[in-house]
């Protein structure tokens, strides 16, 4: 029976939170990945539209260019950042988690992101 | 004499006219002195004359006295018959107060201190005359340097009286239960300087005829030195001392609990008492009993409704045990008197403010009826009929009838009238009439209840205030200290505290160090 729970539980640990994995397109000679971000320790977190509590100073996204990698790999507005290529993003400043997702040398970057209507959908479903 | 019940010194006036009013207004106030006001109708028990504690207990009213106001007492509602004989004792005691002579004692110290000081005054000068007077002859003659102690001992003789007459000569205000500490050992030692002094001199010069004058001059002139260094010593324990702030007393009337701060300095209690009764006369808001307790109509409400029968023999702690029980069953009855106090309040509180505004409209319209007669105006006047010319007082008499029942009526609702006879009313309007004050300004008096020395009649006898304290009344005050000052109805109680000790520290601001961001919120596109 604990053994039971405790896979659900990890199941629903996995479920809040998405993988993703997008594929930089090279414009000209920029490297883009296709959406903004806004948020960081040295912001003001009480601006932050998307956020549920307006004192989470993490990275999230708050644009998506439409046909971009980003809108083609799944990302979607209002997702935070919660990681990128295995760095973590919530506590970092707005120029860092900028620097670490623009890197010339690296052509993917994989994000862990958590989205609010993630969490409801799953809320909802197991009411 | 009407048999009537209680009842106010303006019930008659309201309606009848203004030579008639005159007439019972001296009739009135014959009786109405000593009378409560608080307005009939209530069914709480009468509380007693609240003029007495305005008026001192020793005033010369002795003559408006009503003496048959025994008879014309109300009936007492309530569950005590012990009021009535408390208003028989406090009657009984405020006769045998009014009745007791001028005190003597309070100008005893003061002639005491004037004397002694004239004493030293006069000291020098009798050392200077005496060998003059007694030995002419014999004296050695003394030139120059006698001259200028002369004239340097007639400058600090004069500066010691001037001093004295500036610092010690004003009337006393105050008699003190105790010795005044400071200045009896300065007296004693004015005293003790002055008696050494002319015990050497009679001891030294009188006996074997000194002929050195200048000596003599010179011994004068020491004493004199003397004498300002001990008025000097006068001087800061007497005056500058209590000057420095040290400690923090809060001063509690126990009737209504109207309170105050105050900060003073070292002093013994008997003097800050003293002070603290200077500064209550024109703080507080004077006492008025009728404004005190909650109307009987709602605590009576409680103990009615139960009656207990003690089936004991023995019925000595049958008071007690009786109630007790009456209540513990009030407490559990549900208790919906806040209910109506707070109703009251309010219906009271809307009786006051529609009696106000009435009076403040009849006393503006009243004032729009007279004005200051201009010296330029005659021009005017000769023309019309001559108007006829009043001077303040029978201005103010003109003007008072419209507006004499809506203040009679105000300061019913509001418990004032023991303190406003239309006398005063009368000669308040004359006041304000002369200097040119608004409607406003005249009825600032009555709006507000002022501080107890606006109620003050001149009379030389003095406020009798009891001062209780556990320590003896020379001691100095310090912290916790907590003694009273007693009148016949209230008291204050005050409570003294240090005032805590400052610790200021330092910080620097470079003016240039005020500096300001934005605050950020960037949105970069990756």
């Amino acid at each position: 029976m604990s053994s039971f729970l405790s896979q659900l539980h990890f199941q629903l640990s996995c479920a809040l939170q998405q993988r993703i994995e997008i594929c930089k397109l090279r414009q000209g000679e920029h490297l883009i990945l296709g959406f903004s971000i806004g948020g960081g320790i040295d912001q003001d977190p009480g601006q932050n539209p998307f956020s549920e509590d307006k004192s989470d100073k993490g990275i999230y996204v708050t644009r998506v260019t439409p046909g971009g990698p980003a809108e083609v790999a799944g990302l979607m507005m209002g997702d935070k950042v919660m990681q990128v290529n295995g760095w973590d993003m919530t506590m970092v400043t707005h120029d860092q988690a900028r620097k670490r997702l623009t890197k010339k040398n690296e052509d993917i970057v994989r994000l862990l992101v958590t989205r609010k209507s993630l969490e409801q959908a799953v809320r909802h479903s197991m009411m | 004499m009407d048999n009537e019940s209680q009842y106010s010194g303006y019930s008659y006036k309201s309606s009848h006219s203004r030579s008639s009013r005159k007439h019972r207004d001296r009739r009135d106030r014959h009786r109405s002195k000593s009378r409560d006001g608080s307005s009939r109708g209530d069914k709480s028990v009468t509380i007693q004359a609240p003029g007495e504690s305005l008026l001192d207990a020793e005033s010369t009213r002795g003559d408006d006295r009503d003496d048959n106001w025994g008879e014309t007492t109300t009936v007492v509602t309530g569950t005590s018959e012990h009021s009535v004989s408390n208003e028989d004792l406090t009657r009984v005691s405020k006769e045998l107060e009014e009745s007791s002579p001028l005190e003597c004692k309070r100008f005893l110290g003061p002639v005491l201190g004037g004397c002694l000081g004239l004493f030293a005054l006069f000291t020098p000068l009798a050392f200077l005359v005496l060998p003059q007077l007694l030995w002419r002859e014999a004296l050695e003659p003394c030139g120059t340097p006698c001259e200028g102690l002369y004239v340097s001992l007639a400058f600090k003789l004069l500066v010691l009286l001037i001093s004295s007459w500036a610092l010690f000569l004003h009337p006393p205000r105050a008699t003190l239960p105790r010795f005044f500490v400071f200045r009896c050992l300065l007296m004693v030692l004015v005293f003790l300087f002055v008696a050494s002094y002319w015990l050497f001199y009679g001891v030294r010069v009188l006996e074997p005829r000194e002929r050195d004058y200048r000596g003599i001059v010179e011994y004068a002139a020491s004493l004199v030195d003397a004498l300002l260094f001990i008025q000097y010593l006068a001087l800061v324990l007497l005056e500058v001392r209590h000057l420095q702030p040290a400690f923090c007393l809060k001063v509690v009337r126990t009737t209504d609990g109207a309170s105050r701060f105050y900060n003073v300095g070292h002093l013994s209690i008997q003097r800050a008492a003293v002070w603290v009764l200077d500064q209550y006369y024109r703080d507080f808001p004077v006492y008025n009993p009728a404004l005190l307790n909650l109307p009987k109509s709602i605590l009576s409400k409680k103990m009615s409704g139960f009656k207990v029968y003690s089936l004991d023999e023995n019925s000595t702690n049958n008071s007690t045990s009786q109630s007790r029980a009456m209540i513990a069953a009030a407490a559990r009855r549900r208790d919906n008197s806040h209910n109506e106090y707070y109703y009251e309040e309010a219906e009271m509180d809307r009786r006051c403010r529609k009696r106000k505004a009435r009076l403040v409209v009849a006393v503006e319209e009243a004032f729009t009826h007279i004005k200051r007669l201009q010296d330029d105006d005659p021009a005017v006047s000769s023309h019309k009929h001559p108007r006829e010319v009043m001077d303040p007082r029978e201005a103010a008499q003109a003007i008072f009838a419209p507006m004499a029942r809506a203040m009679q009526k105000y300061l019913r609702t509001t418990r004032q009238q023991p303190y406003h006879s239309m006398e005063s009313i009368l000669t308040h309007l004359q006041f304000c009439i002369t200097h040119n004050m608004t409607p406003k300004a005249f009825l600032e008096r009555y709006v507000s209840p002022g501080p107890t020395m606006q109620y003050q009649r001149e009379n030389g006898r003095g406020r009798q205030w009891t001062l209780v304290s556990e320590e003896p009344v020379t001691s100095a005050l310090r912290q916790g200290l907590v003694f009273s000052l007693r009148r016949l109805d209230f008291s204050l109680v005050v409570t003294v505290q240090p005032l805590p000790f400052l610790r200021i520290g330092e910080e620097f601001i470079d003016p240039k160090s005020h500096k300001f961001v934005m605050r950020l919120q960037s949105e970069t596109s990756v």
